[in-house]
């Protein structure tokens, strides 16, 4: 089988397969959700990944099944990337009651405990200080067997949450990998803008923590430095910081008029198009025929209409729904009342 | 007069005082280049330059504080917090320092900070996206709290809250941005504290505030036909409060509904409630009915969201109910 030479690792054709099925198929599930949205299937606030897809698979794919994810609010491609079902992900996206936040949730709030994805939570930066406890709770209880990846945009390291969970991450020695997602922009204000220190990973480089940027175009890096990352926090060794520069095509939400920066800007950014280099690689080294991506291509059209349907055809939650899962039950072990 | 949106109504004030004071900048969010998530600053970066319409860090807690320690550096900062969700990040510098310096102080400073703000749900925005949580702020004295329903309302709250010298919390809602109204080509006030007895009539008293409010006087249009005349007392101002007019209209009515968007539990309306039982006890004639959103965080799922928030249905029936 023909190979590709990494670092850390060697790809085989078949992982390297994968990847390029997982990019095209949140890139496919994007633009249906923009397109269900458009007919008024998908409401509120729906931020799409397209453009970043690179990000979430190379990461992703580094993780062991025990492992936690913690992220945003634009979290589809996170959690396709970890292999939630297309067909739950757009049910929640319609808010049908067989979505995998059970329609409660919504665009921003996907949640698979089985898969170790703890969200999909919107306010920015909130979710750091949570994959800063997973992470403590791994240690304390598993020796650091699990590691915390957390995703979060460049925006958020602006909110004190940041410095806060990064030094406590460090202090403690945990094992989390703090990936931020920089494309440039937190909603329409450019990171040049808001910025004093625009290199984030020099941020995080003062508290201690190994840190890098790296290309959020090429899945195989993105691959290669999160696994590095993840193999010196499970070995004990604490938190790691990647900036992984990339770019979202899209506007911020699709209420975003997208009037802060021009066509030219996006276009050089598309010329970098994270699938377009994989394609253009597998293609060019001989690794994938044509045909073979071409059937791939339509095994995600497939996917993607499939989840459609699934979601269309599901029921909304029942009425009753209402008011359940705002409280736990308490604890089974509990002495009795 | 003219008819302008909620919307518009904003943005020619912000624009006003802009104009008319050059201590006064805004900051906050996305108000610049993107034109403000609600559009409300839309062309200010070019009309008004950098240095006064400020793009800030997403960084509510400095964002806050620094109107304060502007504030009291003598400008007349506008501060923007995207949404009254993500106020709670600032929650400290406006709960433990704004509310509290002119006190702790011994009255040495005033604190002229307008902090603006978007309260509410029925969008489709979750849990994290919809609540309303002005009560909480309302709950602190040191505060002023401006919670408008109306184009002519937020227009001229919020000259008063610019005029005023205490740091206000001014709550719009985002769903009332669309609303049209008639607003006065000259300067008028709608000073912080005083209710407005939006419609008169003699069967039941009806008490709101912001987008609950616009949603009573509908109602109260709708039960005139059904041969219902209510009375709606719209707050516009939560704290200082202002009950007065709902007092005298339980003389007349003897019957009161309270209508918030929130939960219950710790409402706002729970406070009037109790004020009326201590005022005007004895002028009802029926238990003080309470109408509010359910008590749960705010479902995604558009059939649940409905369910969870109070609607024109649920406002009429409890008006029927204590009527019937
Ligand atoms: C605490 C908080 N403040 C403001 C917002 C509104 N908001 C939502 S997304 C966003 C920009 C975030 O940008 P970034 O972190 O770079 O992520 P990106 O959207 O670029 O992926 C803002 C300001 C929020 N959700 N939470
Ligand atoms: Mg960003």
């Amino acid at each position: 089988m023909a190979t590709v030479r990494a670092r850390e690792q060697t790809l085989t054709k078949k992982e390297l397969l994968e990847f390029y099925r997982q990019m095209v198929l949140i890139r496919r599930f994007e633009e249906k959700s923009s397109e269900m949205y458009g007919r008024g299937k998908i409401g509120g606030f729906l931020h799409l990944y397209i453009g970043e897809e690179a990000v979430a698979v190379g990461a992703i794919s580094v993780l062991e099944p025990q492992d936690y994810i913690v992220s945003h609010y634009r979290e589809h491609g996170h959690a396709l990337a970890r292999g939630m079902h297309p067909n739950v992900v757009m049910a929640e996206l319609f808010g049908k009651d067989t979505g995998c936040s059970r329609g409660k949730g919504g665009s921003m709030h996907l949640f698979d405990v089985s898969l170790g994805f703890y969200g999909g939570t919107a306010i920015v930066g909130g979710g750091m200080p949570i994959s800063v406890g997973l992470a403590l709770a791994s240690k304390l209880h598993e020796g650091s067997r699990r590691v915390a990846l957390n995703f979060f945009g460049d925006a958020a390291v602006n909110e004190g949450e940041f410095h806060e969970s990064l030094n406590l991450a460090t202090l403690w020695k945990l094992p989390v990998v703090f990936a931020c997602e920089n494309n440039g922009y937190g909603m329409g204000t450019a990171v040049e803008r808001t910025f004093a220190i625009q290199e984030m990973y020099l941020l995080a480089e003062r508290y201690g923590i190994p840190s890098e940027r790296l290309d959020g175009m090429d899945v195989m890096t993105v691959r290669r430095r999160t696994q590095a990352a993840v193999a010196r926090a499970r070995a004990g060794e604490g938190p790691s910081f990647l900036e992984i520069m990339t770019y979202r095509y899209m506007g911020h939400s699709m209420a975003d008029p997208v009037s802060y920066r021009g066509r030219s800007e996006v276009d050089l950014w598309r010329q970098r198009d994270c699938i377009e280099f994989l394609r253009r690689k597998l293609l060019g080294e001989g690794l994938a025929s044509a045909e073979e991506l071409g059937s791939l291509d339509a095994e995600v059209d497939l996917a993607v209409e499939a989840a459609v349907r699934f979601a269309e055809e599901s029921p909304f939650p029942a009425p009753e729904e209402l008011y359940s899962d705002v409280h736990s039950p308490r604890r089974a072990d509990a002495p009795p009342l | 007069m003219a008819e302008v949106t909620y919307r518009e109504a904003m943005s020619a004030v912000l624009a006003e005082y802009l104009e008319k004071d050059d201590r006064v900048f805004i900051m906050g969010e996305d108000i610049g280049a993107y034109g403000g998530s609600y559009a409300v600053t839309k062309g200010f970066l070019e009309r008004y330059g950098e240095e006064r319409i400020r793009d800030a860090p997403i960084a509510e807690s400095v964002i806050a504080g620094a109107g304060l320690g502007a504030a009291l550096g003598g400008m007349r900062p506008i501060v923007e917090l995207m949404t009254i969700n993500f106020s709670l990040l600032a929650m400290d510098q406006i709960v433990n320092h704004a509310a509290k310096l002119r006190y702790m102080s011994g009255g040495q400073f005033s604190i002229p900070l307008v902090i603006r703000t978007v309260s509410g749900g029925g969008n489709r925005l979750g849990a994290q996206h919809s609540q309303s949580l002005e009560g909480w702020y309302a709950h602190v004295p040191g505060l002023k709290v401006a919670v408008p329903s109306s184009p002519y309302d937020a227009k001229g709250l919020f000259r008063a809250a610019m005029e005023d010298n205490n740091p206000v919390l001014f709550v719009e809602h985002s769903l009332l941005y669309g609303v049209r109204g008639e607003v006065p080509e000259g300067y008028y006030e709608v000073p912080l504290g005083r209710s407005a007895l939006s419609r008169q009539g003699t069967d039941v008293t009806v008490v709101s505030y912001s987008r609950m409010a616009h949603l009573c006087r509908q109602v109260a249009e709708k039960l005139a036909g059904e041969g219902v005349s209510c009375e709606v007392v719209d707050l516009r101002c939560l704290r200082p409060l202002d009950l007065a007019p709902v007092f005298q209209s339980v003389t007349k009515t003897h019957r009161v509904v309270l209508v918030e968007e929130t939960w219950a539990t710790g409402g706002f309306m729970g406070e009037v409630a109790s004020q009326i039982m201590t005022q005007a006890f004895d002028h009802l004639d029926a238990p003080v009915v309470r109408v509010a959103g359910k008590e749960v965080p705010m479902p995604y799922s558009r059939p649940l969201e409905l369910a969870a928030l109070p609607d024109e249905e649920s406002i009429a029936q409890a008006i029927r109910d204590i009527l019937a």
